[in-house]
């Protein structure tokens, strides 16, 4: 699929999955696998923010590890398309392989007080991405972590200040700042803004959004918070037990959901008006483990419409409307649509 | 049980005595709860939510102590006991603490000791608070104890209760473990429940079981609550009457729709308006409060909202420090655009 301009995408991931075994007694024998991921496939369109979504254990930190190569996955592609428009599978590639992509693909990590060091001043947590891609003359350093201190909200004073002097928000700025010094053009956020509370967290979401304009920066954004996803994403995937059970463009997805458990997480969400009956609790029992998901679809002992084909038979990913897909047999048949009064209740509308 | 809160707080300080100078956590708060009603605390972090309900227990920690104000509890006789005036260690507070006002604390992992069943946890609580099911006196055997838990375990949708009981926390996931902390919460029929943030570390699919289970506890027992949360979605759901805190103190306060609807304090309305919603645009710019929460040994002078207020009034504003005052509609706010009084200096 080419994107929306028609365009290849930036990345490709094709049936990726990562399994950790399960090890057990004296001689670590391996008696049995976490299907973390387990077959994912998604594309990221240049400029775009690809949302994935999920609650804990459904593997969309473990997918963005994946892609950052934080850790090699067991099988799939992740075709990866650089700068002089080569494409490259970073999947199968060794450290040293990696090592010129890494400036290409950075990441932005959700705590804000374990991922800076805090023996180090801004200068030198910002600036070493900086040093290790070659930038050895100090001075030069200096005007680049300024600038992008600048470019993030903070005052270029400010680095020769240690970690500890700053507040949660400007800590996550500080992130962001050196995760753009090496001038990526794809960024991985997982859960960026979820440590922060509501005042501090539109401040950086904010951000983030102006930062992809002006640089023109692809995001995929990890998080479980849907008001916060569906806040900055172009598209959104939700994935239940370590597979992409619903993709689609941000609007169709929170107001058409196709797949069951889309519609039940939608109406999960507390809603912050009292106006709002309360929805009825559509989902009993809890998440399977991902060492032993049911058979047939995953989500079958949880689904209220769920039949015999879908306790026998797994169903696939297909896209049943431009751009959206789902993996459900009886999608086409379900009547999942968000009550209106949950997206815009009467006295709260403009 | 007519007329009359079931818990008043008043001007209630709390301070921590640190090496660099004192910290006000909280700072002369006032509010009070009905019987049955779930109040709402909501505020961002070091907004002192969470040292309040501390102080409604004793179980503030040194080097922090309340240094003034009142907590007035009506207990189950009738008369009214001052929280604030109690031994942390002495007989009554004991009396009252996990029996008369009960807590679900956030982290229900942190919260069940590892080494024993959560069964003989509760047991232990129910023999200890014997007199909230003998009101006549008399203990209450293992047997009795045990055959309680059980009810109570089927009561807050725990299936297999008499497997469960005999599980450790450890092997029990997110969701039954928040339950089994809020069947222990209720062991001991509490006239008053307090929550803090006791769905923040779970789904948002389990919240919402776990919210339709508090409310519907709530409607059958009439139990009190004091809900803490920094969710706003949680508090419009949960909540019949809402406190905003800011800095330690208690910016506005009223009904659940009047906050909401018609919130008059800036704070308030800031809040509301920065918090990404399932409506409405999307990818474009959040209202924001500008600035940052203000360090807690660099308390702004007069109103702490001021320096990040849109509507601060020069002059006024940041020499004197905003009473709680009613302005109409149920509600009080701690704001000069609303009213004049200031805290004497």
């Amino acid at each position: 699929m080419s994107g929306p301009d028609g365009a290849q995408p930036l990345l490709r991931v094709r049936n990726l999955r990562k399994f950790f075994p399960i090890v057990k007694g004296v001689f670590s024998r391996t008696v049995g696998h976490v299907r973390a991921v387990d077959d994912v496939g998604f594309d990221v369109h240049e400029g775009e923010t690809l949302g994935l979504v999920g609650e804990s254990g459904c593997g969309k930190t473990t997918t963005s590890r994946c892609i950052l190569r934080a850790m090699a996955p067991t099988s799939g592609e992740m075709l990866y398309r650089r700068r002089d428009g080569s494409t490259v599978d970073l999947a199968p590639l060794s450290r040293r392989e990696l090592r010129p992509l890494r400036a290409e693909i950075q990441m932005i990590f959700q705590d804000p007080f374990g991922s800076l060091n805090p023996r180090m001043t801004l200068f030198d947590n910002v600036g070493e991405p900086l040093l290790v891609n070659g930038m050895s003359n100090r001075g030069e350093r200096m005007d680049r972590v300024a600038e992008l201190l600048r470019l993030v909200g903070l005052r270029p004073e400010f680095m020769h200040r240690f970690p500890h002097a700053f507040s949660g928000g400007q800590r996550q700025r500080i992130g962001i700042a050196r995760a753009l010094s090496t001038n990526p053009r794809l960024v991985v956020a997982d859960e960026p803004v979820s440590a922060l509370d509501v005042s501090v967290q539109a401040q950086v979401l904010n951000l983030l959004l102006e930062l992809q304009q002006r640089l023109r920066l692809t995001f995929l954004f990890v998080a479980h918070d849907l008001s916060v996803v569906r806040h900055i994403s172009d598209r959104v995937a939700v994935m239940y037990v370590g597979q992409i059970v619903e993709l689609a463009p941000t609007k169709s997805i929170f107001e058409r959901p196709l797949h069951p458990y889309t519609a039940a997480l939608l109406k999960a969400v507390p809603v912050a008006d009292p106006r709002v009956p309360a929805g009825d609790v559509l989902l009993k029992g809890e998440v399977p483990s991902p060492a032993s998901p049911p058979a047939g679809c995953y989500f079958n002992p949880r689904c209220p419409f769920a039949d015999e084909r879908c306790r026998r038979e797994a169903p696939v990913l297909r896209e049943l409307a431009t751009g959206h897909s789902v993996r459900c047999h009886h999608a086409e048949r379900l009547q999942l649509a968000v009550p209106q009064e949950r997206i815009d209740p009467a006295g709260r509308s403009g | 049980m007519t007329g009359g809160p079931l818990l008043s707080v008043r001007g209630l300080k709390v301070v921590f005595g640190l090496d660099e100078g004192s910290v006000r956590a909280v700072d002369g708060v006032s509010f009070d709860v009905m019987p049955g009603q779930v109040v709402g605390i909501v505020g961002e972090s070091g907004c002192g939510k969470s040292v309040t309900t501390k102080a409604m227990l004793q179980l503030v920690d040194p080097p922090g102590r309340i240094a003034a104000g009142e907590m007035l509890f009506r207990r189950a006789g009738g008369d009214a006991v001052d929280l604030a005036r109690l031994d942390p260690r002495g007989r009554e507070i004991r009396e009252i603490r996990g029996a008369e006002i009960a807590l679900i604390p956030q982290e229900p992992m942190a919260s069940f000791s590892p080494v024993h069943t959560v069964g003989e946890q509760i047991v232990e609580a129910i023999r200890l608070h014997a007199r909230q099911w003998r009101p006549e006196g008399g203990a209450v055997s293992r047997a009795d104890a045990r055959a309680i838990v059980v009810d109570l375990f089927r009561d807050v949708g725990i299936s297999m209760p008499e497997q469960r009981l005999d599980s450790y926390s450890w092997q029990l996931s997110g969701g039954l473990r928040q339950r089994a902390m809020i069947a222990m919460a209720l062991s001991c029929k509490p006239r008053l429940l307090i929550a803090d943030e006791p769905t923040t570390a779970i789904d948002v699919t389990t919240q919402a079981q776990v919210l339709a289970l508090l409310r519907d506890l709530q409607k059958r027992h009439g139990t009190a609550i004091v809900f803490i949360t920094h969710d706003l979605g949680v508090i419009a759901q949960m909540a019949s009457h809402v406190v905003v805190m800011y800095l330690g103190r208690v910016m506005e306060e009223g009904p659940v729709d009047a906050i909401f609807h018609a919130p008059r304090h800036p704070y308030t309305r800031a809040l509301l308006r920065s918090m990404p919603g399932m409506r409405g645009e999307t990818r474009v710019a959040l209202p924001t409060i500008s600035g940052t929460l203000p360090h807690p040994f660099n308390r702004p002078a007069g109103c702490p909202f001021h320096p990040r207020c849109e509507e601060a009034i020069a002059g006024r504003c940041q020499a004197r420090v905003p009473v709680l005052r009613p302005v109409g509609g149920g509600q009080s706010a701690s704001c000069f655009l609303h009213h004049d009084e200031a805290e004497a200096t």
